[in-house]
């Protein structure tokens, strides 16, 4: 059951978007997260909906698919969105019993929700468009300027991989480990929030020793096979840039020139 | 000389109190001399407990020996600066296939050793191609770990070790986690490593079946080598190996308790073909 899990949310086509640079990809996400809180005019949203819309059809993923994250956001949503509307101070568009709710008040909410929604569906798309480890590459690869400040860049990207590989095993594990509980009479099918703690326990301190003693291996093994930290390490898969990823970039800068222009203009 | 060669090797542990006193003292390998020459395929074989995969993670200067020396390809184990030399010469290959795996392909993964000791990218992938052709797991280069059988997984544990491009393999006990026919391919990979390519093997095992073709064997028990010789000689004493807790493989057993009983068979029967031919002649 809990095999079911896909992790990411790697949508398999071949579009230009998949085959960009995951770097080119990563600082386009950061530009129009900056793009979004640029904008906050009618004009703004609608140079982002163009964007956002020729990149979603360029991608050749469905939209459908970038629509599913925002199931998980709804109720932030709504909340975010009641607060502003109802408690913005200003001028009074209409009273609803005693809760007056202001002008400013429904121009805030919208803007709000606007970019909450285009933010969850502008990130998706990375993740979509992007293997986790591809990711963790282009993390490792452009900031590796932190490598002078001493932040160990290539042990975390290390890390994030490993762990991208083990949590299809520890799933596993963990099923079995609950089904073995299960045998013996674990009922991990009761309600209420203190009883399902209660039932992970038996779970997780199992699946802690477990994970201890595969790390341990796990290190072993990779002192085995000459690991010793990214000094004098090559690459089996290096990125590199090609022209597609250039034009990118440009693109990605004219977007931003441009919504900066648009949000000084209105 | 050979490739590997310890004498007077002995290795403690030092079971501690929280102090940091020690409590106890373990002898995990006691004064073991080893010669192994290149291209031979040897087999140590001992219960478990019997210090073998102690003995095994000396060869990779994963541990260091307390006393003695270890030579792998004439460089001391216990000097730090042949560390990785001796790492890349001398691989290894663990027990549990999941845990030793680090990349999410196949491919990357055989890449891993190559990738840490500095090889060029372009040799990676030349390298990766003639790893994984040699254990025959080319055509799943682009699988996930995690969708393979135990077998094909040890597998390209082993080719992630010949990548690197190792004189000799360490097998530590690679088939104990396996059923029955993973642990038939993970042998004939080995062997066919040794025969095709030269790589010295060294297999630790505590399956007396798998070290029929090997050219020596030794057994140990309670971190001493107690016999060693070739498969014929070793399995010819059978009451020897019952001593030291060793499942004698059936056809052996049988051919000793039918020359006890009187018939004329050989000691030190291997395989069923030949209790066959003993029987009929």
């Amino acid at each position: 059951m809990l095999k079911d899990i896909t992790l990411g949310q790697y949508y398999p086509v071949d579009s230009v978007i998949h085959r960009l640079d995951p770097r080119v990809k990563l600082f386009g996400t950061l530009i129009y997260i900056i793009c979004l809180f640029v904008s906050d005019h009618v004009a703004g949203f609608a140079l982002m909906t163009a964007l956002l819309a020729g990149v979603i059809f360029l991608s050749k993923v469905p939209f459908s698919y970038m629509v599913r994250g925002l199931k998980a956001i709804l109720l932030l949503l709504v909340i975010a969105g009641a607060f502003n509307l109802f408690l913005t101070p200003g001028e009074a568009a209409f009273t609803l019993w005693k809760i007056s709710v202001t002008r400013q008040g429904i121009r805030s909410a919208l803007l709000m929700i606007f970019r909450m929604v285009y933010l969850i569906i502008g990130t998706s798309i990375m993740t979509l468009t992007t293997t986790p480890n591809q990711l963790t590459d282009g993390l490792e690869k452009s900031l590796s300027v932190l490598n002078y400040i001493h932040v160990p860049v290539h042990e975390i990207a290390m890390m994030m991989s490993i762990a991208l590989r083990f949590i299809p095993i520890l799933i596993e594990e963990t099923d079995k480990i609950m089904k073995a509980q299960m045998a013996r009479g674990a009922d991990f099918e009761k309600r209420g929030l203190i009883n399902k703690a209660k039932a992970m326990v038996p779970l997780l301190v199992p699946l802690f020793v477990s994970a201890f003693r595969r790390a341990n291996d796990l290190a072993l093994a990779m002192e085995a096979r000459c690991y010793h930290g990214g000094e004098g390490r090559t690459k089996m898969k290096p990125l590199h840039y090609r022209r597609v990823d250039g034009v990118a970039y440009l693109l990605i800068l004219l977007a931003l020139v441009a919504s900066i222009v648009v949000a000084v203009l209105f | 000389m050979g490739i590997i060669e310890a004498k007077d090797l002995v290795h403690e542990y030092y079971r501690r109190d929280e102090e940091g006193n020690v409590e106890s003292i373990e002898t995990a390998v006691d004064h073991v001399d080893l010669s192994v020459q290149p291209g031979q395929f040897i087999s140590i074989l001992g219960h478990n407990g019997s210090g073998k995969s102690t003995l095994a993670k000396h060869i990779n200067a994963l541990l260091l020996p307390t006393e003695g020396t270890l030579l792998v390809d004439g460089k001391d184990t216990s000097v730090a600066a042949n560390e990785l030399s001796i790492r890349r010469n001398a691989g290894m290959v663990f027990q549990n296939p999941d845990n030793q795996i680090i990349a999410s392909v196949v491919e990357e993964d055989v890449g891993f050793g190559p990738e840490n000791i500095g090889v060029p990218t372009e040799e990676i992938w030349q390298r990766v191609e003639k790893a994984l052709k040699s254990v025959g797991m080319w055509e799943y280069r682009t699988h996930s770990p995690n969708r393979l059988s135990g077998g094909q997984k040890q597998r390209v544990a082993i080719a992630g070790v010949m990548a690197m491009e190792p004189k000799c393999i360490i097998l530590d006990e690679p088939t104990a986690m396996l059923d029955p026919d993973g642990r038939k391919e993970v042998i004939k990979t080995a062997h066919e490593l040794n025969k095709k390519k030269g790589v010295t093997i060294i297999l630790i095992t505590h399956y007396m079946e798998e070290v029929v073709d090997s050219d020596y064997v030794y057994v140990m028990e309670k971190g001493a080598v107690v016999m060693q010789g070739s498969p014929r000689e070793i399995f010819s004493q059978v009451d020897a190996l019952k001593k030291y807790r060793l499942d004698v493989p059936q056809v052996t057993l049988l051919a000793d308790e039918l020359r006890k009983a009187g018939m004329n068979i050989p000691a030190g029967i291997l395989t069923r073909e030949e209790l066959l031919e003993a029987l009929c002649r």
